[in-house]
């Protein structure tokens, strides 16, 4: 069904670059960070592969540490659109032949990795949390699986060595203005297909939970939609966001972009604060590697108290707006 | 309209112990179910069997051990119309790939689908890459994500993607495609007692690797047809925080918290 490539020639590392409406994703820069680390144990190079309309700065690529940038740029990579992207990479990487190749576990990369993979015939380790080289120069694949109850390390045995990797799981790549501007434009191989078009693109809005350095989440505890508000008044005043459990997107009364967990969200806030949500293993997945979490649960049971550096048994419906007043008093003080 | 949907049996999360010690899961621990992101698409393809009446067949594929079937009869049970069951010895210690490979043959061997669904990914295997693997290996587009069909017809699907690079999506892709679903494509209903009753009776068709012949080679499949390998598992130990809880006094818990918001440049 696939050809693949036997393993003898390939070098170096490519990082494919995921930008959207022209702007590139920071997971770009967490990878080049990463593959920078694996070049030098390598002594190899450290190349990165951009698809895009016009006018990237492509260059920001080579600044974070692409000693060379390939820029494929067409109009017809201005949507996201797997199977004309797939053509592009694979034909790209024939030519090219890394050992290789990192792809962020965005949900884009994450459906378009696989694709790639399988064209060359090769392996792909999904959502890895780390990489390594073993004593023989081959890539350790580390990731979470069984949902997030066990980490696997895995080998690929053919090349390119491919994997995908979660966004902010490593830093990013520093800038440097020192870095040499190495850009080689490249032609799309192939023009857009008949078996798949982009009808419409609607912007989501700004809410990306993600981002937030604050979540203030709420779950079964909160009894009716309005109450909702409660959350949002601490967050405002925290400088944050609303997340919730699935318990509520399931009742409708919160959108699903909001939603963290294991069919959600996975979110990395500087405080995560968790109020009426009991801490099922399938939200934890979602935010348990938050800087500092707080809970408040009526249930002294609950396991979220388990993994919460603060926590306080009672009634949210309480606690939380004496909370906020605390936090407005303080805020005039000052 | 023929659908297929790729279903996976996997251990239910809830009960499924892990050994930290030796490093393996533990699936006698816990019964085998359908993955619940599968019956979000099975679902989905049934409400279109249900939809304006469309002449639509629903048939269901797994790869599995032979009590697989199981989760076959259950899907039967849900409103599929079919169950084809993929197993053999020589499918064991498949990757991804090796999976994708084996359920891409069988598919064209059966021949004859409009339309796939897969889940968003398996709550064992934990990759979502089995579905576009198969969809690479059958040449035909597919698209991940999918929170609504918006039209299916003889010779294309519609359908709203969820979130892609920070974009809702409205894409057309010519059949036959391949989705991958999210679980807001549709709410799961329970089955019948009617249905439940047929499942038992129901006859579920057997593939091996023989019946592939022509299809895919011994070498593609199973242990010796996965290019990645497992060389370790861990099992992390669970994290005992040194954590703070508060039960009456609240003046103390807001103290620790209004801290550590200083701390973090919060407040
Ligand atoms: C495949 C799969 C994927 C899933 N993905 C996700 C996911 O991404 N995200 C997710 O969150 N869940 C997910 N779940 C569901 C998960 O298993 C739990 O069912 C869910 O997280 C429970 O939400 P909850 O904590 O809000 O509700 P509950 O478990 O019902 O907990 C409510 C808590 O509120 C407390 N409480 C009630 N009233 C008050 C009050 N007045 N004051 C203070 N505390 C109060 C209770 O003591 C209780 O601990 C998934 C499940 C499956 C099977
Ligand atoms: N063994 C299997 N048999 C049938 N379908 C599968 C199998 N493994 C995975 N799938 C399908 O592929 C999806 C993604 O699985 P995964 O890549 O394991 O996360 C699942 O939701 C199923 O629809």
């Amino acid at each position: 069904m696939c050809k693949g490539m036997d393993n003898k020639k390939q070098r170096g590392i490519l990082v494919i670059a995921e930008q959207s409406n022209g702007e590139i994703h920071k997971v770009s820069y967490e990878l080049l960070n990463k593959g920078r680390e694996l070049a030098e144990q390598r002594n190899m190079p450290l190349d990165c592969l951009l698809l895009g309309g016009d006018g990237i700065p492509a260059e920001e690529l080579n600044y974070r540490g692409a000693q060379t940038v390939y820029y494929m740029k067409d109009s017809i990579f201005s949507t996201l659109e797997e199977y004309t992207y797939k053509k592009n990479i694979v034909a790209f990487i024939e030519e090219k032949e890394p050992e290789i190749v990192l792809i962020g576990a965005t949900n884009f990369g994450r459906s378009l990795a696989p694709r790639i993979a399988a064209a060359l015939c090769t392996g792909l380790t999904a959502d890895c949390t780390d990489l390594q080289i073993n004593d023989e120069g081959r890539l350790i694949q580390i990731r979470p699986a069984f949902s997030d109850h066990l980490f696997a390390h895995i080998k690929t045995v053919k090349n390119p060595q491919m994997a995908t990797v979660r966004y902010k799981e490593f830093a990013e790549a520093k800038r440097d203005l020192k870095n040499l501007e190495n850009i080689i434009f490249v032609k799309p191989y192939f023009k857009q297909t008949s078996k798949s078009t982009v009808d419409e693109m609607i912007a989501l809005d700004d809410f990306d939970i993600t981002e937030a350095e604050v979540i203030v989440a709420g779950g079964r505890g909160i009894r009716r939609k309005e109450d909702l508000a409660m959350l949002e008044e601490l967050a405002k005043v925290l400088g944050g966001k609303v997340g919730v459990s699935r318990a509520l997107v399931d009742a409708g009364m919160a959108e699903s972009s909001a939603q963290v967990g294991y069919s959600g969200n996975r979110v990395k806030p500087k405080v995560y604060i968790a109020c009426g949500i009991s801490g099922a293993p399938q939200h934890l997945a979602g935010m348990k590697d938050s800087q500092v979490i707080i809970a408040v649960n009526s249930d002294p049971s609950a396991p979220i108290f388990q993994i919460a550096d603060y926590g306080y048994v009672g009634d949210l419906y309480e606690v939380i707006p004496q909370f906020t007043r605390q936090l407005r008093k303080e805020d005039a003080v000052k | 309209m023929n659908i297929l949907v790729l279903v996976k049996e996997v251990p239910d999360m809830e009960k499924v112990k892990f050994d930290q010690e030796k490093g393996v899961v533990d699936r006698s621990s816990a019964e085998a179910e359908i993955n619940p992101f599968d019956e979000n698409a099975l679902q989905a393809a049934v409400d279109q069997k249900e939809k304006e009446q469309k002449n639509v067949t629903v048939t269901v594929m797994t790869m599995g051990p032979q009590r697989a079937e199981k989760t076959l009869r259950d899907a039967y049970a849900r409103g599929a119309d079919k169950g084809v069951l993929l197993t053999d010895r020589k499918f064991g210690g498949s990757d991804t790939c090796a999976t994708a490979k084996t359920l891409a043959a069988a598919i064209r061997k059966i021949g004859n689908f409009d339309l796939i669904l897969c889940g968003e990914k398996s709550v064992d295997g934990d990759t979502a890459q089995v579905g576009a693997e198969v969809a690479e290996f059958l040449d035909i587009p597919h698209a991940y994500y999918v929170e609504e069909i918006r039209n299916l017809d003889h010779d294309s699907v519609q359908v709203t993607i969820e979130n892609i690079g920070g974009d809702r999506q409205v894409r057309t892709m010519k059949l036959p495609a391949l989705i991958g679903v999210t679980k807001n494509i549709s709410r799961p209903k329970l089955p019948t007692v009617n249905r439940k009753l047929e499942s038992l009776t129901i006859q579920v068709e057997t593939i091996t690797l023989q019946d592939l012949n022509g299809f895919m080679s011994e070498e593609e499949c199973g242990f010796k047809g996965s290019p990645t390998k497992v060389s370790k598992i861990e099992i992390p130990k669970e994290v005992k925080k040194n954590n703070q809880v508060f039960r009456e006094d609240f003046t103390a818990f807001l103290q620790s918290v209004t801290d550590v918001l200083t701390e973090k440049g919060i407040v």
